[in-house]
């Protein structure tokens, strides 16, 4: 495969200089190494700037409603294990209003790889407050600031046992593309929370202020160690991208029983025969 | 001999009222009756009052009476909730001195249940001395209440059959030792329907008939009989039954799951589905067959969790923004629901559009004797969907003439599988285009809807051309039945679709009539409206019900005969 297999036709609508360009180039890169064809991948998404994805990169995509990536993923896996689901989401879709999912897709460890393209920001609303904005950026909203304690993506995901929590850096695209890859190898739900500056509204934020705390997490740095990829994880001066953690543990399809089945969407449902089951209600 | 009779057994949570309900049920189908059986419990998992009650017939019946023959109670709050509904004539059993009643009245009957339970190994068997009572009271033989007693709990191990039947044993010497009341026999007259089935038995079995393979859920009263159902052939079946962590998440699952190509449903109660309107809607723009059953409760919010209604009838008509083709089925008994979940999912595919089940806690929860559903109705018809790529074009949501594109699913050859909730183009990317907007609205909606109508379900009429006609959609199916055989010149339309609604043919069924009445259970005559809206129709009157507890036979006859 190469990168021209994964063009879309479909025009950009990101700002120029976005960075979601870099998380577009580094999923390129990943699905080419990986070398499965647009057929056998999935893109799934919700809404917001980074729920944009799925039609700038040619595959099967799925652009469903705001929150709700993690469920409609998780089931099209369930319908066909043979697929390689990819989520892309934002910080306000997937731990805003999909919260709840995202939680119990951890708790359910369904093979699928989520990049969430956390810019701290709303951006298709116009720069309100995300989730995971910093206590005290004003915005529109919170002319005063906000006030919540942002929420921890990685020790969140490390809490509920999540198998493989990595984060990346929308402008390190190579370091990203590796990370992607080793998602999609984990089998389980994996997540890449992706620091991703937002040009147009998150003027905190900036390349310039990742730039000067990010660092990548170096060999000497145990990823199957929760206390490990804890220390790491609470870091709030320096941030750390690489694979925080990463630990295999049964995934959905085998203890759900699924993958000692033929994929459900290859099912001959013709003639099911419930004849049988008359007995049991006499 | 008597032509029927109505027995109630009643006691407090966990006192196995469910339990000896079924074995009454058996006990009377198995030798020739009909069954007719309603539960009625609360909201707890232990204490309260809850009764099952049995109706057991010489001639086919479809809906509970309001009088009792007999009733047993399991406890002293029995005796006291259940006095106003013993018919002139009719016997209560009690055990006078667990209850510590000092003086019985008439038509008391007093059989120490819980000491003969005792005898039998522990009160726990009191439900089980309960039916052998019952057996010797109405007339029916030992054998037959001993071997309803086997059959309920045979998975419980041959043990605990024989220790229930001993109890039965106990409970029938008794009454044929001590009482000397007794009812009237029914007559019994052998029927080849033979199965014992609630509505939500056959909604599950149905879509296991159609070929569900997933089906996803948040538990509600009173939609998890289905997800029941369902569970307990998973195995068998290949299925995979996956408890969502919220209604959002399975009616998403649902969609999700579809789209990849799978038969999915999902189901919930009233306050369950409104949180999942905004998938139906998702559906709806996606294009993506959804199986969706809403088995109605009474609300508003939390409402009456274990008791019945049909308050949802416009929710379900409108539920989810936007405007969009859509097919309801509101089923009218067990028999329907079968044919309703297998007739949804076809209609979900060829259509690719979401298709609603509407149920209730009566019709889901109510027992009849029916013969086992036939399974070849109905046989998987797939729609458009593509097995393999070759010749199909490129764009999901290509126009055609009847609104139906081909559908690929991700993961075959051919061409990618695109699903899009924003407005978009054939090719499944967002637009913004004024004129793709009003074509693809064409073919979501105008288009599908009138393929939709061509093939709605028409309406069951009985009796067309009496003096007056109700009018029902749903549950009340029994109720009608029961109640036009019952009194003189009148018939009914029972819609097992209410959309798109059969219009033309409902007002062929009316012709001719006095007096047309929607008989509804809910406060506001929602029938009765989307009549007016679709037809022009004034209905004379509505007979509503909005308690909580679905129509008596002797309700509706009594309207008839009063002429609301």
């Amino acid at each position: 495969m190469e990168l021209k297999d994964f063009n879309s036709t479909d025009p950009v609508a990101w700002c120029p200089g976005c960075g979601n360009f870099g998380i577009q180039a580094a999923l390129k890169t990943a699905l080419v190494k990986l070398g499965r064809k647009p057929q056998e991948l999935l893109l799934v998404s919700g809404i917001g700037q980074a729920a944009k994805m799925p039609h700038y990169i040619k595959a099967n995509f799925f652009n469903g409603l705001h929150g709700r990536a993690l469920p409609a993923a998780a089931a099209a896996k369930i319908a066909n294990r043979e697929l390689t689901v990819i989520v892309t989401t934002g910080d306000g879709d997937c731990y805003g209003e999909g919260g709840n999912h995202f939680i119990h897709n951890i708790r359910r460890n369904s093979d699928i790889t989520v990049i969430v393209h956390d810019n701290q920001i709303y951006g298709l609303t116009k720069g309100q407050a995300s989730p995971t904005s910093e206590p005290g950026m004003r915005t529109k909203i919170q002319p005063g600031g906000v006030i919540l304690a942002p929420f921890p993506p990685l020790e969140t995901a490390l809490a509920l046992g999540c198998g493989f929590v990595a984060r990346g850096y929308a402008a390190e695209k190579e370091h990203l593309a590796d990370l992607i890859l080793a998602g999609i190898a984990h089998k389980g739900f994996s997540l890449i929370d992706v620091l991703q500056p937002c040009i147009s509204f998150n003027k905190l934020n900036t390349f310039d202020w990742y730039g000067k705390r990010v660092y990548k997490v170096g060999p000497e740095h145990d990823s199957a160690s929760k206390a490990a990829a804890l220390a790491l994880a609470e870091q709030r001066d320096r941030l750390p991208i690489g694979v925080i953690y990463s630990k295999p543990r049964p995934d959905y399809g085998e203890l759900s029983g699924l993958d000692a089945l033929p994929p459900l969407a290859g099912a001959d449902i013709s003639a099911v025969d419930i004849a049988p089951l008359l007995a049991d209600f006499r | 001999m008597s032509l029927e009779i109505n027995v109630r057994i009643s006691g407090e949570a966990g006192q196995g009222v469910v339990s000896a309900g079924m074995m009454l049920c058996r006990m009377y189908k198995d030798s020739g009756r009909h069954i007719f059986a309603i539960q009625d419990y609360m909201s707890r998992i232990r204490g309260g009052t809850n009764f099952f009650q049995v109706r057991a017939a010489a001639v086919p019946v479809h809906s509970p009476r309001e009088k009792c023959d007999l009733i047993v109670a399991l406890d002293k709050d029995a005796v006291a909730a259940n006095q106003a509904e013993l018919a002139p004539g009719g016997l209560m059993v009690l055990d006078k001195q667990k209850y510590g009643i000092v003086e019985l009245r008439e038509r008391w009957v007093d059989v120490p249940l819980y000491a003969l339970a005792q005898e039998a190994g522990g009160t726990i068997y009191a439900n089980s001395v309960a039916l052998g009572a019952v057996a010797a009271l109405t007339g029916e033989s030992f054998d037959d209440a001993a071997k309803a007693a086997r059959r309920e709990f045979s998975a419980k191990g041959g043990e605990t059959a024989e220790k229930n039947a001993a109890a039965a044993r106990k409970g029938y010497d008794y009454v044929s030792g001590h009482i000397k009341e007794r009812l009237a026999r029914v007559d019994a007259v052998p029927h080849g329907c033979d199965c014992l089935l609630a509505g939500s038995e056959t909604l599950a079995l149905g879509a296991i008939s159609a070929g569900c393979k997933f089906y996803t859920a948040y538990p509600m009263s009173p939609s998890t009989g289905v997800m029941n159902t369902v569970a307990d052939y998973a195995a068998r079946f290949g299925i995979i039954v996956e408890q969502a962590e919220d209604e959002i998440a399975a009616v998403n699952m649902a969609v999700g799951a579809a789209y990849a190509g799978v038969r999915s449903m999902t189901a919930s109660s009233g306050g369950g589905f409104a949180l999942m309107c905004e998938g139906v809607s998702l559906a709806a723009m996606t294009e993506t067959p959804l199986v969706l059953a809403v088995v109605m409760r009474p609300g508003p919010a939390t409402g009456f969790p274990t008791r019945t209604a049909q308050e949802d009838l416009e929710f379900v008509l409108h539920a989810g923004h936007g405007e969009f083709a859509r097919a309801v089925y509101t089923p009218g008994s067990p028999e329907e629901c079968f044919l309703a979940a297998k007739r949804a999912f076809n209609t979900a595919e060829r259509w690719q559009v979401p298709a609603l089940i509407m149920s209730d806690q009566h019709l889901a929860e109510s027992f009849t004797n029916i013969a086992f559903p036939d399974q070849a109705a109905e046989p998987p018809d797939r729609g458009r969907l593509l097995r393999s790529g070759a010749d199909a074009p490129a764009d999901r949501y290509a126009y055609a003439a009847d609104g139906v594109s081909p559908r690929p699913v991700p993961g075959r050859p051919g061409p990618l599988a695109a699903a899009d909730s924003d407005e978009h183009g054939p090719e499944g990317h967002i637009t913004e285009l004024a004129e793709v907007r009003v074509k693809m609205t064409g073919k979501r909606l105008h288009l599908k809807l009138a393929g939709l109508a061509k093939e709605a379900l028409t309406p069951t009429i009985v009796n067309p051309g009496a003096k007056t006609m109700l009018c029902g959609f749903g549950s009340t199916l029994g109720v009608l039945r029961d109640a036009c055989a019952a009194v003189r010149d009148a018939g009914f339309v029972h819609f097992p679709q209410v959309w798109p609604l059969p219009a033309q043919a409902a007002l062929a069924g009316l012709q001719g009539a006095v007096r047309v009445l929607t008989v509804e259970n809910n406060a506001t005559g929602q029938l009765a409206r989307l009549l007016r809206r679709e037809t022009g129709l004034e209905v004379t009157g509505s007979v509503l019900k909005y308690d909580g507890r679905p129509f008596t036979v002797d309700e509706v006859t009594a309207a008839l005969e009063r002429g609301d």
